[in-house]
Formats: structure tokens, C-alpha cells, sequence
């Protein structure tokens, strides 16, 4: 009861002209940010920051957090019309988003991504509102063995009941996981994998710039090939009837839904995850647990509803730990962290305690922001859609134009720049031989997590693999690992035993 | 399209910066001339980064200069990449860089070719302290207690901090030496996941700085044994200092901006007058209490004294921990 009518308090105070204004200001440059290329809502937040002093930290906290979560809403847009992954958290929804823009369905694509968000940032939101506390107390008792256990469960969601070729996709995470170690290594402090020396590989290959490269710069060239000089015009409408009609289908998904929401919550509360590996988790159990999961990265619907859901329900989960203990979930929650104690305020265990409008008035405003992004985004739709009218000749160079851009923009390197145009030949050569690219950035977004949890894990046990086991929750997560993983393994013996009595 | 109207928008947000900052240019004499460049020797959203942008928002607030402040995350190779820029930027007066210890370890790590007395001094800000943490839940109460524990776990006891070779680590190298006991050091990526792991009982102590435990020791889950330093903070009063308790140990972590060498005399002058301003602004002050820093401002030779000194006590710890 204490919690609706904290909530109503602050709904009072969200719902107040200036700050309704700044909410839609806030989703709009979110949307816009998070569908450049490079930027993501991190540098949106970053930006605004030293603006917010001329409001009030109640109003300024729900700019900024509008601005983040229109972010979520933009990444998407250029992950569907153009294959580039407008932030990193958006780079699952390429898988699909894009091979539906090239059918023809851009605006069903743009739809089902504003809905999913949608979804996923409510559920996530209304799961925030009655279970913040002790939700809390139960990421504090995650530890390093578990995070460990549920990265490995994420590998095998890609490996286990797979349609892609499973020797390819084992591949394909292990060049992954190699990428990953680049740079300076957190547990002994040493550099490792420097190629050549060269000062830019010292802070690691970041994975955004390996997703630019092999999608966007990769994809290019993979259309020029198969299309020779007579590229194919790919051209979407979208009318009343097709928003209607693309709702009722989206409907059809509200079990991809509804997990892609829980599990994205959980996974971007987690203090070692965030939204990325989230939706790359979430396309992952969507498609091991879909009857028809050979449609999956040709074009299924599902494919975009699961990481987008996904993506939002994290970003909200990642606040989570953000105000009931003070730590950040993600880059951008830590900056929204700095802003407050900027503000004054102390976050931690007590902020709800001491500081109940400012914590009740952004919750309340997390709803408000919430429609505000879906009905910006859905209104600019039509816009986006047109943008597709351009000829593949000029669209060509507009997407190699913004991966250049983006890329430099990001940690502003030219070091970067070079390596998205490699990863971009190398990312066509590996289509060209049918190697599955997703299982590749998948193990370079978890790698760290996982070598850091699996040393961790092993300097605190003094060695012992066991400590997986010993632990109830790790237990679990690794027993459904090993199932998922022998079960491809499994279904190979039996087919080969069926096959030489087929031979017979 | 797109692109041209987010585009539009970065632009009007920087310039709403700029105006900000346009408004009572108070300095005399030398004045920057293009947007001043805040390098940042750490990735976004650590400690390091939310300081220097707080500072940056001061400064844009309180109008202290006619052109923006943009800061630049320049974090690879532990802040290597950081110094190397500002290497490279020799005679600049538009670059000023925000420093934390990696300043004096980076370059005694690696091999970078950079030397920072020839950098330019400009002001030191704060100081962090360093405090010995342990679980509210733990029977342990003092640091007597504490080493007993230590000592009785024969090397099994989960020390957490920050990556290995950075300042945490080397706390616990420096307990290590001064109590003879060993400890399991388990590195982690930053203080705020440190923090956690201490409260969540996945570490039996930590050497946090105190904002990174003030939430949860307001809240009564973490319990401060002793603070490493010479002498008490003002917001944790009751916490004693090693020297009290017969161990004279001093470890801080600085909060300082420098310069590229050779930055013209007009220009130092004029940085040093703007950080001094920032260190008496409402704001720092407030800051700084809240999140437990010492405010001893320092600039010019005492400051570059004071860098050479630490540079040189880190070499010895690093050569005492064997890298």
C-alpha cells in the first residue's frame, strides 16, 4: 500500500509540465543518439550532464533517464534499416531486424522493436516497483562462481539445439573469446595480445567496433557481391492497416515476450552484465526454445522482439542496483551516478529511505518515458522507413559514411576506423564461406565476463573447480548448461545410428 | 535526415555549454583561445571519470572560463594512453589532464618513454584515504582482531580490490609487508563492484576508499577498522589511524591536473587561478565532504615535489611486490 502511494506521490511530480517536457525532449535526443552508429546512450548522458545543474535533481534525473531510455528505442532503427548496430546493445536485433528490412518488412521490423521495447521496459518497470529491496539482496548474494555459470549457460543457449553448423559456431566463439583477451589483463595487470605493438590494442578490441565491421562494413560488401551492378531496391510502406494488422501478429509472440522482459530485468540488474549481453541472451533462448528456430536470422519477428524486450527490461534492471545500493549496472547508470552525487545526494542502501520523492519521481517518470518512447518512435517510423527509398547506390555510401564516423566517434581512434573496415572483409569473407557471425560477437561481449568470473572464482576457492558446484544457484545454471550443451551430442549418436540402418 | 537533426541536436546541447560557460569570463591576462581539452587517464563511468566531470560541470557552471571544457577518455593500457597524448601535445595550452595514481605506476610498469617531470604541474585537488572494511556481520572490531583473523585463515582470506598493480593491490601488498600475513587478493573491475562483493560476503575485507563504502556503512553493512593514513577523517570521525595503532602507514590516492611540458607561463598561471577556484567553489566543498576527501590544494614546484616523491615511494612498493 506504502508503494502505491509513493508511486501516486510521484507520478504528482513526473506528470508536471516541465518535467512531461523534458521526458519527451529526454526519449527524443535518446532515440536519435541511439540510432547513430557509435554512440549509445552513455555518451547522450554524458553530454547532457553538466546541463542538468539548471534544474532541479528530481527533473534532471528524469531528463537523463529519458534520455537513456530512448536510447534503447533508437539503437534498434539503425540495426533494421541499415545492418550497422546503432549501439551495442542493439546488435542482436541485426540478426533479424535486417534480413525482414531487406524482405520488404522494415516497418513491421520498426514496429515490433517500438512494441517489444515497450513491453519489456513495462514489465521490467512494474517488477522494479514491487520487488526493488529484495530483489537487491539477491543480486548482492550473485557471486563470481554464478556469474560464471550463467555466462556459460549463455554459450550453450548458442551451441546447444543450434541449426547452424555446430563445428562452425564452436569456432566462431572461440576466435571470439581470443579477441576478447586483448589489451591489459585486469587479474595479473599484464598487456596481452598487443598485435604489433601498436598503442590502440592496449585497451582491448571493442566489441561495437567488431559488430560496425562485420555488419555494417561486412554487409555492404556482401550486398555488392550478391547483387553485381544491379542492386535490389528493398522498398517498405507502412499504413494504418499495416500498424494494425503488424499488432495483431506481434501479439502472436507474447511468450517471446514475456521472457525476453524477465530475463533481460535479471541479467541487467546483475552488476557484471548489463543490456548487451542481455538481449544476446535473450535471441539466445528465444530461438533454443522455438519449435521453428531454423527461421531464426532470416527474418522472424521473434528474432527482433527477444533482444529488444531484452535490452530495455536490463536498462531498467540496471537502475536497480543503481538506487538500492549505489552501485552501477551499466557505463551509463554510473554516470547517472556521478550526476547524483553531483546533486547532493548520496546513493546507496539509504536513498530510498532519505530520499523518497527523488526515488519515487524517477520510477514514476521510467512509466511516463515509457510512452513517451513508443509514441515518438512509432510517429517517426514513417520517416525512417522512407529513408529506405534511397538508391542502394547512395545508401552504400551513407552506411559507410556513418561507420566511419561512428567508429571515430566512439573512442575517438583512428585506430578503430581500421580495424571496422578488417573486421568488415574479414566479416564477408566469413559469410562468403557460411560461418554464423553472431556466436563470434556473443563470445566477445561474454568473454571478459567470463574469463574474469571464471579466475575470480578460482583464486578465491584456491583452485578448486568443484566451488561451481558447491554453490545452489551455480549448481543449477551449470547442470542446464551441460544438459543443453550434450544435447546436440546426443541427438548426432542417435542420427548416426539411425543412418548407416537407412543405409542398409 | 536522421542524422542531420541528432546531429543538430549535439550541437545546440554544446553550444548551451558554451553560452553557459561565456557568461562573467572573470580571469585577466591569458585566456584560452579554443575548447580546452580535459584528458581523462580512465574509461567512462569509473572514479576518475565522474571527478573530472563534476569538475568540468563546476567550471561550466560557475562560468570560470570563456571556452568550453571538453573532457576526453583516454583510458587504454591503465591511462598509457593518456600520457602518451599528452606527450605528444608538448607547448599546447589548450590540454589539461586529470590524473589519478596510474600516473606514477603506468610509466614505472611499462616501458613508455615518458618521463612526467617533464610535465607541468597544475593543481592537486584532493587526496583519497584508503580504510580497511570488513562485513558489519563479522565479530571482527578492531585491528588487532582483524590480523588475528588474518593470520589464523594461514593465506586463505579473501582480500577484494581494484585490478592488479593498481592502487588496492597495492594497499594490500603494503598490509601484507607491515603485518606479516598473506592474504588471497581477488582483483575485480572496479570500487563499486569491490563495494558489493564485501557486503554480499563474496570478500572478507577490502581497502575501499570511503565513498565507495559511505552508502552501505550509513546503512550498517560494512564496519571500518582503521583508516591508512596519518590522520582522521572528518566524516568518519571514529575511525583510528594506523599510526594511532602503532603501524605508521600512509597511502593516498591524488586528485590532480597536469599539463603538457613546456605550456607557456601565462597559461599555467591562468589554470592554476581556475582550479584554485574550483577548490573554494559551494560545490566541491560539498562534494568533497560527502565523499570523504582530504581538500589539500597544492600547485606549481611543491606540487611537482610532492609528484616526484610519490613516484618514487610507488617504485619502491612496486619493486617490493616484484614487478
Amino acid at each position: 500500500m506504502e508503494i502505491i502511494q509513493h508511486l501516486i506521490d510521484g507520478f504528482g511530480y513526473a506528470l508536471l509540465p516541465v518535467n512531461l517536457l523534458l521526458i519527451f525532449a529526454g526519449v527524443t535526443i535518446g532515440i536519435f543518439i541511439g540510432a547513430l552508429p557509435g554512440l549509445g546512450s552513455i555518451n547522450g548522458v554524458a553530454i547532457v550532464l553538466p546541463l542538468t545543474f539548471l534544474v532541479p535533481p528530481e527533473s534532471a534525473i528524469m531528463l537523463l533517464a529519458a534520455i537513456y531510455y530512448g536510447a534503447m528505442y533508437g539503437g534498434a532503427i539503425s540495426s533494421i534499416l541499415l545492418g550497422i548496430p546503432g549501439a551495442s546493445t542493439a546488435v542482436a536485433t541485426t540478426f533479424d531486424g535486417r534480413p525482414m528490412a531487406v524482405q520488404g518488412r522494415a516497418g513491421l521490423a520498426l514496429l515490433a522493436a517500438a512494441f517489444a521495447s515497450f513491453v519489456g521496459g513495462t514489465i521490467s518497470i512494474v517488477l522494479f516497483t514491487a520487488f526493488a529491496q529484495p530483489l537487491a539482496d539477491i543480486a548482492l548474494k550473485f557471486h563470481s562462481q554464478e556469474t560464471f555459470a550463467l555466462v556459460v549457460l549463455a554459450f550453450t543457449t548458442f551451441v546447444g539445439l543450434g541449426s547452424d553448423d555446430l563445428m562452425k559456431t564452436i569456432i566462431m566463439i572461440c576466435m571470439g573469446l581470443v579477441l576478447s583477451t586483448v589489451g591489459f589483463d585486469l587479474i595479473s595487470g599484464q598487456p596481452r595480445l598487443v598485435f604489433f605493438d601498436l598503442p590502440g590494442f592496449t585497451g582491448g578490441v571493442s566489441f561495437l567496433i567488431l559488430a560496425m565491421g562485420i555488419y555494417g562494413v561486412g554487409e555492404l560488401l556482401w550486398t555488392l557481391d550478391q547483387s553485381k551492378a544491379s542492386p535490389v531496391l528493398t522498398t517498405a510502406r507502412l499504413r494504418w492497416r499495416d500498424i494494425v494488422s503488424g499488432l495483431k501478429e506481434l501479439m502472436g509472440t507474447w511468450r517471446t515476450m514475456s521472457m525476453g522482459s524477465i530475463l533481460g530485468f535479471f541479467v541487467g540488474m546483475l552488476p557484471a552484465a548489463g543490456a548487451t549481453p542481455a538481449a544476446l541472451m535473450a535471441y539466445g533462448v528465444a530461438k533454443t526454445s522455438s519449435r521453428n528456430s531454423e527461421n531464426f536470422g532470416k527474418g522472424d519477428v521473434r528474432g527482433v522482439v527477444a533482444p529488444e524486450t531484452a535490452n530495455n527490461a536490463a536498462s531498467t534492471g540496471s537502475m536497480m542496483p543503481m538506487l538500492t545500493l549505489g552501485i552501477p549496472g551499466s557505463p551509463t547508470t554510473a554516470i547517472l551516478l556521478g550526476g547524483m552525487v553531483m546533486w547532493g545526494l548520496t546513493p546507496g542502501p539509504m536513498l530510498f529511505v532519505e530520499q523518497p520523492a527523488f526515488v519515487w519521481g524517477l520510477i514514476s517518470s521510467l512509466y511516463v518515458a515509457n510512452v513517451a518512447a513508443v509514441l515518438v518512435n512509432i510517429g517517426l517510423i514513417p520517416m525512417f522507413v522512407w529513408s529506405l527509398k534511397m538508391p542502394f547506390t547512395v545508401l552504400c555510401t551513407v552506411v559507410l559514411f556513418l561507420c566511419i564516423i561512428g567508429g571515430f566517434a566512439a573512442n575517438g581512434r583512428m585506430h578503430d576506423v581500421w580495424l571496422i573496415g578488417i573486421f568488415g572483409i574479414i566479416g564477408y569473407l566469413l559469410r562468403k564461406v557460411d560461418y554464423p557471425l553472431a556466436p563470434l560477437v556473443l563470445a566477445i561481449v561474454l568473454g571478459p565476463v567470463m574469463e574474469r568470473s571464471f579466475r575470480q572464482s578460482m583464486i578465491a576457492s584456491q583452485g578448486d573447480v568443484l566451488t561451481f558446484f558447491e554453490r545452489p544457484i551455480s549448481a543449477v545454471f551449470m547442470f542446464i548448461a551441460i544438459a543443453l550443451f550434450l544435447m546436440p551430442v546426443v541427438r548426432a549418436i542417435r542420427d548416426s545410428r539411425k543412418s548407416p540402418q537407412a543405409a542398409e | 535526415m536522421r542524422n542531420w537533426i541528432s546531429r543538430r541536436v549535439t550541437i545546440a546541447l554544446l553550444m548551451a555549454g558554451g553560452v553557459m560557460s561565456a557568461l562573467p569570463a572573470a580571469a585577466e591576462g591569458w585566456e584560452p583561445t579554443k575548447p580546452v581539452e580535459l584528458v581523462i587517464m580512465a574509461g567512462q563511468g569509473g572514479g576518475a571519470d565522474r571527478l573530472a566531470r563534476l569538475i568540468q560541470a563546476i567550471i561550466q557552471k560557475e562560468g570560470l572560463t570563456s571556452m568550453p571544457v571538453v573532457p576526453v577518455n583516454k583510458g587504454g593500457g591503465s591511462g598509457a594512453e593518456a600520457l602518451l597524448y599528452l606527450k605528444e601535445k608538448a607547448g599546447d595550452s589548450n590540454v589539461v589532464m586529470a590524473t589519478l595514481n596510474s600516473y606514477y605506476t603506468t610509466p614505472l610498469r611499462s616501458d613508455l618513454g615518458v618521463d612526467i617531470k617533464d610535465f607541468t604541474p597544475i593543481a592537486r585537488l584532493a587526496e583519497d584515504t584508503f580504510i580497511i572494511w570488513v562485513n558489519a556481520e563479522s565479530p571482527i572490531q578492531t585491528l588487532d582482531d582483524y590480523v588475528a583473523a588474518v593470520k589464523e585463515a594461514g593465506g586463505t582470506w579473501i582480500m577484494a580490490g581494484t585490478g592488479t598493480g593498481q592502487e588496492d593491490s597495492l594497499v594490500t601488498a603494503m598490509l601484507e609487508k607491515e603485518f606479516g600475513i598473506d592474504f588471497t587478493y581477488v582483483p575485480m573491475d572496479g570500487g563499486g563492484d569491490v563495494a558489493t562483493a564485501l557486503v554480499g560476503g563474496q570478500a572478507q575485507s577490502t581497502v575501499n576508499n570511503p565513498s565507495e563504502q559511505m552508502g552501505f556503512f550509513e546503512a550498517g553493512k560494512v564496519r571500518p577498522i582503521a583508516i591508512i593514513a596519518s590522520e582522521r577523517l572528518a566524516s568518519l570521525p571514529d575511525v583510528p589511524t594506523m599510526a594511532e595503532l602503532g603501524h605508521p602507514m600512509d597511502y593516498k590516492m591524488q586528485r590532480s591536473f597536469v599539463a603538457p611540458a613546456g605550456m607557456p607561463a601565462e597559461a599555467v598561471a591562468f589554470y592554476t587561478d581556475l582550479f584554485q577556484k574550483v577548490s573554494e567553489s559551494e560545490e566541491w566543498q560539498t562534494y568533497a565532504k560527502e565523499e570523504g576527501l582530504l581538500t589539500n590544494f597544492e600547485a606549481g614546484q611543491p606540487l611537482q615535489d610532492y609528484f616526484l616523491v610519490e613516484r618514487d615511494k610507488h617504485a619502491a612498493i612496486l619493486k617490493e611486490l616484484g614487478e
